[in-house]
């Protein structure tokens, strides 16, 4: 079978992810994606012309909330799952270079 | 080194927080400066299993913005997940607009200089998600604060057409009108309601040669000031890189860059766009908008005239500066005070007057905006035909506006309780110049004959006169009979 994921492709995939892989890992996963791309493959075979592509696979349209506030947690209940905090906030390690800022 | 001739090309991408009561994908409510991480919920927190559900006036409000920046309406749009591995937003993706933004291809029009107005193209709009805040660090790690996260975000990319630091800055201000006047953002920058990244570079022409110089980014600036400076710095930064090196755009040199506002210059933050790969798909927890004609009429209804149309019209129709035209567009509450009382029958400059000169200060000592002060724009008008047929004087009527603004009233009423009315009756003032010529034969000669005197006797006439009236006679009308009656 040819390798349609190839390793370099692996590693790109798991730095976007950031995943950290052993050497083993990438030889395996890049075997692994490579089938399940082949198999996927088999929906080449439909003939797509005409058909519009899909945005949502259900058929709904504008589910729309009114603006109007509802309750948020409280700061305990907000941090209670959080593996560190610092007062009110969460603690995260830094992220280097970041730029961050959506 | 010889000058170069050379185009500056800005493009800005501008994010504008919307004025809901809650988030874009949950009931949280919106605050600003609260303690941190109590406006929060499952959804903005990303938990596994919670759903967005998308708040509808959020839409609306981004459709009205992009409905006054004449974009097309897509009667079609969706959401999609654009990866995003910051702690500032926990899902690991940020809920944004890809390849079906809800607007796309407007302009917005911006004031220059010259008092002409100049199109800059949008290239689309669409609605997404803010991030929470890294407020602070400890160390090696960050403090996360979540409240933002969620904060309904319009994003709006320009076309790369404005030409100069000026140019830039016209257009983020008129931004920020067009959406204070729309309500649908507070537009506080202060408050990180508005943040800009422009996108610079030079078209430099070198011995009969066109080059571009490398695009940069500058990231995250919430001030007009930062826009303008940090576009003027990258001018004069990218003229003599260019001159040193003779770099040009090529695939991929566009850098990242951040404004250093105590040094006042930008700094690099990343040279190569690693090639970015955001790897956007459909939101699988959202379902698309179908935007119908009447969905959409309805939100047209809720457009206002436009400030920049408001001022282009103040200064054409009525004859004002173009300065006054901006004061007075600077709110819509003031430019629709303004209009309103002008379209009673006043006089442009007059209403204009009273309200740049006194009810804008005095509203602002109250803050409040001018229509809340307690002056009906019938008063108004009414005070300003006063003032304009020489029933009051300027001066008085400026009292009589502050007094309006303090306690209400019908000017008419005021003036005459407060003594304020002038006289223009010929035959009484005529009266009072006749004794105070008859008193003043010294300065009646200086009047007359003295070239030298002449004018400054003449005043002093005029205010003889006056004082006899206790400020109350026309001064029109009574320099009108002073001069016919010593032949001046």
């Amino acid at each position: 079978m040819t390798t349609k994921i190839d390793e370099a492709q692996v590693r790109r995939v798991a730095l976007l992810g950031r995943l950290e892989l052993s050497d083993e890992e990438v030889a395996q996963f890049s075997g692994q994606l490579s089938d399940i791309v082949t198999y996927i493959e088999k929906l080449n075979e439909l003939d797509t012309d005409n058909v519009e592509p899909l945005a949502h696979c259900l058929p709904v349209h504008n589910v729309l909330r009114e603006d109007v506030p509802k309750p948020s947690l409280t700061n305990d209940q907000a941090l209670a799952n959080a593996p560190a905090r610092e007062n009110e906030y969460f603690k995260m390690p830094k992220v280097l270079g970041d730029n961050s800022g959506a | 080194m010889a000058d170069l001739d050379y185009k500056v090309i800005v493009g800005l991408e501008i994010h504008v927080h919307l004025a809901t009561k809650t988030k874009i994908f949950c009931g949280c409510e919106l605050a600003y400066g609260d303690t941190a991480n109590t406006h929060v919920c499952p959804v903005c927190l990303g938990m596994p299993g919670s759903l967005p559900v998308m708040n509808k006036t959020a839409l609306e409000y981004s459709i009205l913005t992009g409905l006054a920046l004449n974009c097309e309406i897509a009667k079609f749009t969706k959401w999609d997940r654009k990866s995003y591995y910051y702690p500032d937003l926990p899902k690991n993706y940020q809920i944004s607009q890809y390849d079906l933004p809800f607007s796309e291809h407007g302009y917005i029009e911006i004031p220059l200089e010259s008092g002409e107005t100049k199109k800059i193209r949008i290239l689309r709009a669409h609605l997404e998600e803010d991030a929470g805040k890294n407020t602070h660090t400890l160390g090696n790690f960050s403090a996360i604060d979540l409240n933002r996260a969620g904060t309904p975000l319009l994003e709006i990319v320009t076309e790369p057409d404005m030409n100069s630091a000026e140019e830039v800055g016209a257009l983020a201000r008129e931004l920020q009108r067009i959406v204070r006047y729309l309500g649908v953002s507070e537009g506080d920058m202060q408050k990180g309601h508005m943040r800009f990244e422009p996108n610079i570079n030079l078209h430099i022409t070198k011995n009969g040669e066109v080059f571009k110089t490398p695009i940069s980014e500058v990231k995250n600036l919430n001030s007009f000031r930062a826009v303008e400076r940090s576009v003027a710095y990258e001018v004069r930064r990218q003229l003599a890189a260019f001159e040193e090196t003779g770099v040009t755009m090529q695939m991929g040199n566009k850098a990242t860059y951040g404004w250093d506002d105590d040094k006042q210059m930008t700094v690099l933050q990343r040279e190569k766009e690693e090639a970015h790969d955001y790897r956007y798909f459909p939101d699988p927890d959202l379902v698309p908008v179908d935007i119908d004609d009447a969905w959409l009429g309805e939100i047209k209804g809720r457009l206002c005239e436009l400030p920049i149309q408001m001022q282009v019209r103040f200064a054409k129709e009525y004859g004002l500066s173009d300065y006054d035209a901006g004061v007075l567009t600077a709110d819509r509450a003031t430019a629709e005070f303004f209009d309103g009382t002008v379209k009673l029958g006043a006089d442009a400059k007059r209403v204009c007057n009273l309200l740049t000169q006194t009810g804008l200060k005095l509203a602002n000592e109250k803050g409040v905006s001018v229509d809340q002060l307690r002056i009906s724009m019938e008063n108004l008008a009414k005070l300003a035909k006063m003032a304009d047929g020489g029933d009051v004087s300027a001066s008085a009527a400026t009292t009589i506006f502050e007094e309006m603004a303090e306690n209400g009233g019908d000017p008419a009423q005021i003036a005459e309780a407060k003594n304020l009315v002038q006289k223009s009756d010929a035959g009484e003032i005529e009266a009072l110049v006749d004794a105070v010529l008859a008193e003043n034969a010294k300065a009646v000669e200086d009047a007359k004959n003295n070239p030298k005197k002449g004018k400054k006797a003449m005043g002093f006439l005029m205010g003889q006169v006056m004082q006899k009236s206790k400020g109350q006679a026309n001064p029109k009308i009574v320099s009108q009979l002073l001069n016919q009656k010593l032949n001046v």
